[in-house]
C-alpha cells in the first residue's frame, strides 16, 4: 500500500508568542520550532500500517527550508521518502492544501495521514481541504483505524462520544491523540534519515483568499483575587461566585 | 454586495444544539446593520425544536429530510448544502466551530471555491469585506484577516455569542425529501462517553491535576460537579496517568472550552493547560502553592489544599442550592 503523511512545523507549546510592533506579525526571535505534535499520530499510524501491509510512506511538508527538519524527524521514526513542496511565502490553509493536493494526485496514495490541528493557527482543516480537492473521503479527528482490504473503519471524537464510521479507500485521516503512541526515533533511524535526499519541487502558485491583516495579543487578565487560605474560605467564594460573578 | 447568509443547524438526536442558535443569535444581530436576510438548513429526519429557530431572528429553514441522514454523513451532507447554496446564491456561510462544523465547512468551502475560517470569535461584515478574528496560538495571539472569497464559509467558536430571543414569531419552515444519498462516508454508530456532560458543552466545567493524587480522588471533582451541574474535567498529567479518559482532557492537546466558570483543582496551570481555558469567563483555582501559574489567570483563588477546602465548598453550595 502507498502511504503519504503531510507534516508542518510549528512553534514549540511552551513558546511565548509576541506580536511584532506594527502588529504585522509574529516575532521570530527566542520562538523555537518542531514537527507539529498530532503529525506524530499520523506518522506512527502510517508505519504501523506499513508493518502490516507492506508499502511505501511518502512524507510531504509545504514551506520553507526549515521544513526539512519535521521531514527528517518522520524519515528518523521510520518514513520512506521525504517531499519538500518550497514556497516561503505566506499561503493560507486553501493554498497549501491545494499544493499538497497536486503532489499527492501523482503518487496513488491509498491513505493520507494529516495531524488533526497545527499548533500555529490551530485550524484543523488542511486534511479535509485536501481530501475534497482530491475526491477522496476524509474522517478528521479519529482516535481508531482500522483497514481490512478496501473496507476502513475509524471512530472520530466528538462531543460526548466518538462516532464510529465506515468508508472506502483511499482516504484521508486525520489523527487525533489516543490513535496511538508515536515511537520514539531509533539512532540508526536518525543515521538512515540524514542520508536521505529530501526532493524539493515547486508547488504551482495559488491564489489565497485569506489575508492576513495582523495579530493582538489578548488584553492581560486583571490579577484576580485570592480569597482565602483555608478551606474557611469556601463560603466567601461561594458568595462571590453567586453575588458577585453571578455564575452559579 | 449583497449579502445573503445562511446558518448551518446542527441537530443530534433530533435536537437542534444550542451553539447553532448561538450563531443563528449573532448573525441576527449582524444582518440587523447589514440589511441582509439570513436562512438556515438543517439536515436529520425528525427535528422537534425547529420551530424554535424563529425566534432566534431566522425567517426560513430548509429542513432535508431522510431517516438516514439522522445521523452524520460528511459525503451526504456535503453535497446537500453546497447544492443548496448554488441554487439559492448564499455567499455567507456559518458553522458553529463543533465536530461536525469543522469537519464539513472545509469540504463546503472547496465545493463552493470559497475561502474559509473557523473558530472565529469575531466577525465584521461590511459592504464587500467580510474580517474575521480568531484566537491563534493557542489563545496566546489573536489574527485578523479578510475573506476574499465568492462565498465565505466561516466557523464561530460555540460559546462565544448568547443565544439572544429577538421574537416568539416561528420560522417558516421547508421540508424538502431527499431520495439520494452518497453515503460513502457513514457514521454507523454514536457511542456516548461516560461522562455525562460533555466539556465543550458545559456553562460550568470542574477539572482535576495532579493534585487529585490518586484516581479514586476524584470523586470529590465529581461530587462538586455534580452540585454545580457542571462537567468533569481534566489535565493532561492525570490522563496520560490514565486516570481520566481522553475526551475530559482540557488544553493544548485536549480540548478548547470557555465556560462560563472553569474550576481548577490541583492544577498547575502549565501553558499548555491554559490554552484550552484560558478564554473561560470566571476562573476559579484552588492549589496549595501560591506561586502556581494558574493563579494568573484565576478570577478567585483559594490557596490551600483540596482535600480540606473543596468539601466544604460542596457544603456551602449545598447550603444555597437547598435555599434556592
Ligand atoms: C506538546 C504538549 C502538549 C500538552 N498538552 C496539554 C493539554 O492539552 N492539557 C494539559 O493539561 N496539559 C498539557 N500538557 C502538559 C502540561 O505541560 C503539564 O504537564 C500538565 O498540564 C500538568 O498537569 P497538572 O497541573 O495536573 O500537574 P502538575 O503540574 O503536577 O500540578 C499539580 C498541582 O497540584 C497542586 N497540588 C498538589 N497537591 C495539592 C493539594 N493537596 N491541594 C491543592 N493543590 C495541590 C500542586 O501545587 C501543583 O500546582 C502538554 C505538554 C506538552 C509538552
Ligand atoms: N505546510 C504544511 N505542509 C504539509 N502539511 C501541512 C502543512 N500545514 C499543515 N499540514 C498538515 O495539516 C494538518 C492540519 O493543519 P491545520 O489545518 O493547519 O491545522 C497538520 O497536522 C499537518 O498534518
Amino acid at each position: 500500500m502507498k502511504f503519504v503523511v503531510c507534516v508542518s512545523y510549528v512553534p514549540d507549546t511552551a513558546s511565548k508568542i509576541n506580536v511584532s510592533l506594527d502588529g504585522k506579525s509574529i516575532e521570530q526571535a527566542g520562538v523555537t520550532y518542531i514537527l507539529n505534535p498530532y503529525d506524530e499520530f499520523a506518522i506512527e499510524e502510517a508505519l504501523k500500517l506499513k508493518e502490516k501491509f507492506g508499502g511505501e510512506i511518502d512524507v510531504i511538508s509545504l514551506g520553507g527550508d526549515k521544513n526539512k527538519e519535521s521531514i527528517q524527524k518522520a524519515l528518523a521514526m521510520g518514513a520512506d521518502n521525504g517531499i519538500l513542496l518550497k514556497d516561503e511565502s505566506y499561503r493560507d490553509s486553501m493554498a497549501i492544501a491545494s499544493g499538497l493536493a497536486e503532489e499527492i494526485k501523482t503518487s496513488n496514495a491509498d491513505v493520507i495521514f494529516f495531524g488533526k490541528q497545527s499548533v500555529d493557527y490551530d485550524n484543523g482543516i488542511i486534511g479535509q481541504l485536501t481530501a475534497e480537492l482530491l475526491g477522496y473521503n476524509c474522517v478528521s479527528v479519529v482516535t481508531k483505524l482500522d483497514i481490512t482490504d478496501k473496507t476502513v473503519t475509524a471512530e472520530r471524537e466528538i462531543e460526548g462520544g466518538k462516532e464510529v464510521i465506515t468508508t472506502s479507500l483511499p482516504v484521508v485521516i486525520t489523527a487525533q491523540k489516543g490513535l496511538n503512541e508515536p515511537r520514539y526515533a531509533s539512532l540508526k533511524g536518525i543515521m538512515a534519515a540524514k542520508k536521505k535526499v529530501i526532493i524539493e519541487k515547486t508547488p504551482s502558485p495559488f491564489q489565497s483568499k485569506v489575508v492576513i491583516e495582523g495579530f493582538t495579543k489578548p488584553a492581560p487578565k486583571q490579577a484576580g483575587k485570592i480569597v482565602g487560605t483555608d478551606a474557611t474560605a469556601a463560603a466567601e467564594l461561594v458568595r462571590l461566585l453567586k453575588e458577585e460573578a453571578k455564575v452559579i | 454586495m449583497e449579502n445573503k447568509i445562511l446558518v448551518f443547524l446542527e441537530q443530534r438526536n433530533g435536537i437542534i444544539k444550542r451553539s447553532s442558535f448561538e450563531i443563528a443569535s449573532y448573525a441576527y444581530s449582524l444582518s440587523q446593520k447589514l440589511n441582509a436576510s439570513i436562512e438556515a438548513i438543517t439536515i436529520g429526519n425528525d427535528i422537534s425544536n425547529l420551530e424554535e429557530t424563529g425566534n432566534y431572528g431566522i425567517s426560513k429553514v430548509w429542513h432535508y429530510k431522510n431517516a438516514q441522514l439522522d445521523l452524520y454523513s460528511s459525503s451526504a451532507y456535503k453535497k446537500i448544502i453546497s447544492s443548496h447554496i448554488k441554487e439559492n446564491g448564499n455567499n455567507l456561510i456559518l458553522f458553529s466551530n463543533t465536530s461536525m462544523g469543522k469537519d464539513l465547512s472545509p469540504l463546503i468551502a472547496v465545493i463552493s471555491e470559497g475561502a474559509l475560517a473557523v473558530d472565529c470569535t469575531k466577525l465584521e461584515i461590511e459592504n464587500d469585506t467580510v474580517q474575521v478574528t480568531r484566537p491563534v496560538y493557542a489563545g496566546k495571539a489573536f489574527m485578523t484577516a479578510e475573506l476574499k472569497g465568492k462565498v465565505n464559509v466561516i466557523t464561530i467558536r460555540p460559546n462565544t455569542f448568547p443565544v439572544t430571543k429577538t421574537s416568539e414569531t416561528n420560522a417558516e419552515i421547508e421540508v424538502k425529501n431527499v431520495d439520494e444519498l452518497d453515503l460513502s462516508v457513514k457514521v454507523l454508530d454514536v457511542i456516548k462517553s461516560d461522562s455525562k456532560l460533555d466539556v465543550t458543552e458545559a456553562d460550568i466545567i470542574v477539572s482535576g491535576g495532579r493534585g487529585l493524587k490518586a484516581p479514586e480522588n476524584f470523586k470529590l471533582v465529581e461530587e462538586l460537579s455534580q452540585v454545580l451541574g457542571a462537567a468533569t474535567g481534566a489535565s493532561r498529567a492525570v490522563v496520560d496517568a490514565g486516570w481520566r479518559p481522553h475526551g475530559e482532557q482540557v488544553g493544548q492537546t485536549g480540548k478548547t472550552v470557555s465556560p462560563n466558570l472553569y474550576i481548577a483543582l490541583g492544577i498547575s496551570g502549565a501553558i499548555q493547560h491554559l490554552a484550552g481555558m484560558r478564554s473561560s469567563k470566571y476562573i476559579v483555582a484552588i492549589n496549595k502553592d501560591k506561586d502556581a501559574p494558574i493563579f494568573q489567570v484565576a478570577d478567585y483563588g483559594i490557596v490551600g489544599d483540596i482535600f480540606e477546602v473543596v468539601p466544604e465548598l460542596i457544603n456551602e453550595l449545598k447550603k444555597i442550592k437547598g435555599n434556592e
